[in-house]
């Protein structure tokens, strides 16, 4: 048996239980007693493309540092599905420890000379103490709870407050609640010795943070940006965008009086229909949006070609997952990089914008809009799986009261009447956008959206010239772009280096803690965390002041590293591609060592 | 195709509207389809049925989305917005822009290639939803320009220019719109102005997604001796099931309705449209008894026209998602956005 090592808030607990259990409230329960007390903590949910009977696991890590990324080691492994004894019990790092339910004991099967096994007979506890099946079940997973408060030197207080909260409308399951937690709780500390040294200890409050998940944040966001209009077709890992956007829009936008409702949400009957839906909307003067995933941007590309050649605007947002195809709809990737940047056929590109956390999920769903509106062209967001239905801590969101939203370029009545000739395309300040009406509000703005070829009018064409006199058009308006879209952040080393490292969404938790690791092996490493595309002139002036630069990302064809050397002038040698797209998300040592290895060997030859 | 564009000059004795337009206010671009096609028919009867109605043009939407009848917007009413989107999606750009303003007029103009291939998915859901729409398929049977291949609404048995025989079964527009549970369902004829104009001005008022299958002689690929939707075909076979007026709420008061073979049916708008039953034993407020219709004068090789099924009581999109009357996009920002004290409060929860 190795000394096991005091690990303290600084843990992995993993927790395998069987879809559809009820495990989530356990689970999220967990989550939170370590938030209040002060802990640092992430929680990645790795679940299956099923409804009830596949294993399912919830991995929480705590970190006194901050640090959010994935770590791919496991100290405490609560097995709960007898499915996955096998893979549960290699995966827990030496020195650590498993809890399973030994109301059937398998001592011989879960055995490893290198870390503790603890069996609970938590069934047959439940099923002493429990009259009916259903709590029987449910209350399993809440005793496990229990049992890790006990091991854990969790606040059991803070648990108490926690389902007082959570059920504060049902005393009576609280108490079966509390009950389940006091049979787990006192048979380990009548059981094994408590705490364990892998334990939490009260480290603050962690006041001015919340644990959100990304696609929370994002339908808040489209709620406070004002947007009306939400189509959409229900696809994992997208559709908790549209549940959270329904249910503050239930909370916030219905009439307290007669009932009426200050949005419209159409669930359509599939993806073409649903990005035909956005378009007719914000051509008519609402601000609407659809989420999505890959496959629903793959049928979309028809009508994201139309909103950028018509010039409608549009708000596009992509939770990745793996591709191709259909792929591991429950895994997370960022493989749609040039599928939202050049989608649809014929001479396009769009504006994305790269959310690196829940946080500037909710920002990046309020500038959104504002640049759909501004560019009248479709704008993608592009989150991922990992961000978007995992479990994040992050600053409190804050609301500016003096933001206004920027509707861009359109005409009303009193403008029109002051013009002799209302020309939809036509370029009057020079960056390439022009100005639009709205139907509904004057006969003297009335234009025709098309598809087909059209001049600076809006009337079709087949002739040369205007045909191409549109489309460089586009071009100017694409510089604009440039100059609105956020920045890429720099994070410069302590020394000067000639290393950099560029990432951008879910992967900037691996690299910021790669980073601190990289310095300890003494390698220095400038940071640019890309926001978005297309690129601004700091990320070409990063490529040139570096002599290498390692591209972080969660795909394996290296697609941003490809929009670099489409995009800006020729880096390719310069760049060296770490990546990292087996679904799950990238973990810190996936970096460092890419990074580390990639340097030795240069050195050596 | 017109080549003498007519100028657009009030001369004395020119009627106007309600709103003080002329006929001629109404109109659009000039046609660039075939001269005699059907569809072009058509448009002079909308542009027609406009103007009685006093729709202000602003307050219209065109829609449509690719093939010889998607070209139709272009060509009325120059002061209304028109969006020619991609093919067989106009439904789901109409829903959006409906959800957007639900004040706006909708018209989408369609054609059997493009409602009944590859935009039938959109198509049944539009009726689904039962947005406030007039829904109008231009039906001529073939792809004209794509030069006449046969599209799904060709009957089985059914020639080509070319003297190929279609062998498929057809879409029945009518019948498959009143199994999917359309509010409003009629057929007309491109050559009949009688009965179009009555038809398109009911479906125009009426508050739901109304469908209206207007069978229009392509005469360059199917005019033909052995085409089921030529001129001469439809003429011989056509057989009128009900003849509609509509009464506009400003004259409800002096209208008189008969008894007996007619039915006047009460809009939410407040309009009633006017129903003169040609055939005694035909019950448009029944399903069942439509279809059966319907079947059998199929069989008899009868093209059944008229307003063939109505149902004014199903509440339409807005009606189904209790969404405010006013129109989405007149909200202001403030009566949108919770703001910072919502906000902080509802991250408490999130603790």
């Amino acid at each position: 048996m190795p000394a096991t090592q005091n690990r303290i808030n600084d843990f992995v607990l993993k927790i395998g239980t069987v879809n559809g259990t009820g495990s989530a409230s356990a689970n999220s329960l967990l989550m939170k007693a370590l938030f209040r007390m002060g802990i640092p903590v992430t929680g990645k949910n790795m679940f299956p493309s099923n409804i009830q009977g596949l294993p399912t696991w919830y991995e929480i890590r705590a970190n006194h540092q901050g640090y959010m990324s994935r770590d791919s080691r496991v100290d405490v492994m609560v097995a709960m599905n007898a499915q996955t004894y096998q893979k549960d019990l290699s995966e827990v790092s030496p020195g650590g420890f498993l809890i399973y339910d030994s109301t059937w004991p398998r001592e011989r099967m879960l055995h490893r000379n290198d870390i503790i096994v603890l069996g609970v007979p938590l069934s047959k506890l439940c099923n002493e103490n429990f009259s009916t099946s259903r709590l029987r079940i449910l209350m399993k997973n809440i005793a496990y709870v229990g049992v890790l408060v006990a091991l854990m030197n969790i606040d059991l207080e803070i648990i108490r407050t926690l389902l007082q909260e959570s059920f504060a409308s049902k005393p009576k399951v609280i108490d079966s609640n509390l009950k389940a937690i006091m049979l787990g709780y006192d048979y380990a500390k009548k059981n094994f010795t408590c705490p364990l040294p892998v334990r939490a200890e009260v480290m603050g409050d962690n006041s001015g943070h919340i644990l959100i998940d990304g696609n929370t944040a994002i339908g808040l966001g489209c709620v406070y940006a004002g947007a009306t209009v939400g189509a959409w077709y229900p696809i994992t890992p997208s559709t908790s965008v549209m549940d959270a956007f329904t249910k503050y829009c239930e909370m916030f936008r219905t009439d307290e009086k007669t009932g009426e409702k200050r949005f419209c949400i159409v669930q359509a009957e599939d993806e073409l229909a649903a990005a035909g839906m956005v378009l007719g909307a914000n051509w008519a003067g609402a601000r609407a949006f659809t989420p999505t995933s890959g496959p629903g941007i793959s049928l979309m590309s028809e009508f994201i070609g139309f909103a950028y050649y018509a010039e409608i605007p549009s708000v596009f947002i992509d939770v990745q997952r793996v591709g191709p195809s259909t792929g591991m709809p429950t895994r997370t990737q960022q493989c749609d990089l040039m599928l939202c940047a050049y989608a649809s056929h014929g001479d396009t590109r769009h504006p994305i914008l790269f959310p690196s956390n829940p946080g500037e999920c909710f920002e990046m769903a309020v500038l959104v809009f504002d640049l759909a509106d501004r560019l009248q062209t479709p704008v993608f967001i592009l989150s991922d799986l990992d961000i978007g239905m995992n479990d994040w801590m992050v600053p409190e969101l804050n609301w500016d009261e003096n933001y206004q939203p920027d509707r861009g370029k359109v005409l009303g009545v009193e403008e029109l009447a002051d013009m002799d000739r209302f020309v939809r395309y036509l370029d009057v300040d020079g960056d390439g956008i022009t100005y639009r009406t709205l139907p509904g509000e004057d006969p003297k703005g009335a234009y025709f959206v098309r598809g087909s070829g059209h001049n600076r009018y809006g009337a079709y064409t087949e002739d040369s010239s205007q045909y191409q006199d549109l489309v460089d058009r586009l071009l100017i308006k694409w510089e604009t772009v440039k100059s609105l879209v956020p920045a890429a952040v720099l994070n410069k080393s302590e020394w000067r280096t000639q290393v950099g490292i560029i990432a951008y969404g879910s992967s900037d938790a691996a690299v910021i803690e790669a980073r601190d690791e990289l310095v300890e092996e003494g390698i220095q490493a400038d940071y640019l965390r890309i926001r978005a595309f297309p690129f601004g002139q700091e990320v070409t002036d990063f490529l040139h002041d570096h002599e290498i630069i390692f591209v972080v990302e969660q795909n394996r064809d290296a697609q941003m590293k490809s929009l670099l050397m489409l995009e800006t002038n020729d880096v390719a040698d310069r760049l060296v591609s770490i990546l990292h797209y087996n679904g799950m998300p990238i973990p810190s040592e996936c970096v460092v060592r890419g990074i580390s290895e990639h340097l030795k060997s240069e050195a050596a030859a | 195709m017109t080549f003498i564009r007519k100028p657009k000059i009030a001369l004395p004795g020119q009627k106007t509207n309600d709103l003080g337009l002329y006929l001629r206010d109404y109109e659009g671009s000039m046609s660039t389809l075939c001269a005699g096609c059907g569809h072009d028919s058509i448009t002079a009867s909308l542009i027609q049925a406009l103007w009685e109605m006093s729709i202000a043009p602003e307050q219209l939407i065109k829609l449509s989305g690719i093939g010889c009848s998607s070209k139709t917007p272009a060509y009325f009413v120059h002061g209304a917005h028109g969006f020619n989107s991609v093919h067989g999606r106009m439904p789901s750009v109409a829903t959006g822009a409906s959800a957007a303003n639900r004040d706006l007029i909708c018209i989408g103009i369609s054609g059997d290639g493009d409602s009944l291939s590859i935009g039938f998915g959109q198509f049944a859901h539009v009726i689904r939803r039962n947005l406030n729409m007039l829904y109008m398929i231009e039906n001529n049977g073939v792809y004209g320009l794509t030069k006449g291949q046969f599209s799904a609404a060709a009957d089985p048995g059914s020639t080509s220019k070319k003297g190929a025989v279609n062998v498929m079964q057809n879409i029945n527009v009518v019948a498959t719109s009143i199994s999917m549970g359309a509010s409003f369902v009629a057929r007309a004829f491109s050559g009949d102005r009688e009965q179009l104009i009555p038809l398109l001005k009911a479906a125009i008022a009426h508050p739901g997604c109304a469908v209206l299958d207007i069978v229009s002689p392509c005469v360059t690929f199917n005019d033909h001796v052995g085409s089921t939707k030529s001129y001469a075909y439809i003429r011989d076979h056509s057989h009128a099931a009900t003849d509609v007026d509509l009464v506009l709420p400003a004259d409800a008061i002096s209208a008189e309705y008969k008894e007996g073979e007619t039915l006047a049916i009460k809009l939410h708008g407040g309009s009633t449209i006017l129903l003169k039953k040609v055939d005694a034993e035909y019950d448009p407020t029944s399903r069942a008894k439509a279809l059966a219709y319907l079947e059998k004068h199929r069989d008899q090789g009868q093209v059944v026209t008229g307003l063939l099924f109505i149902n004014e009581d199903l509440p339409d999109m807005h009606g189904i998602f209790k969404t405010s009357t006013k129109p989405m996009k007149d909200f202001k920002f403030h009566e949108l956005s919770p703001g910072s004290d919502a906000l902080a409060k509802l991250q408490q929860g999130m603790k």
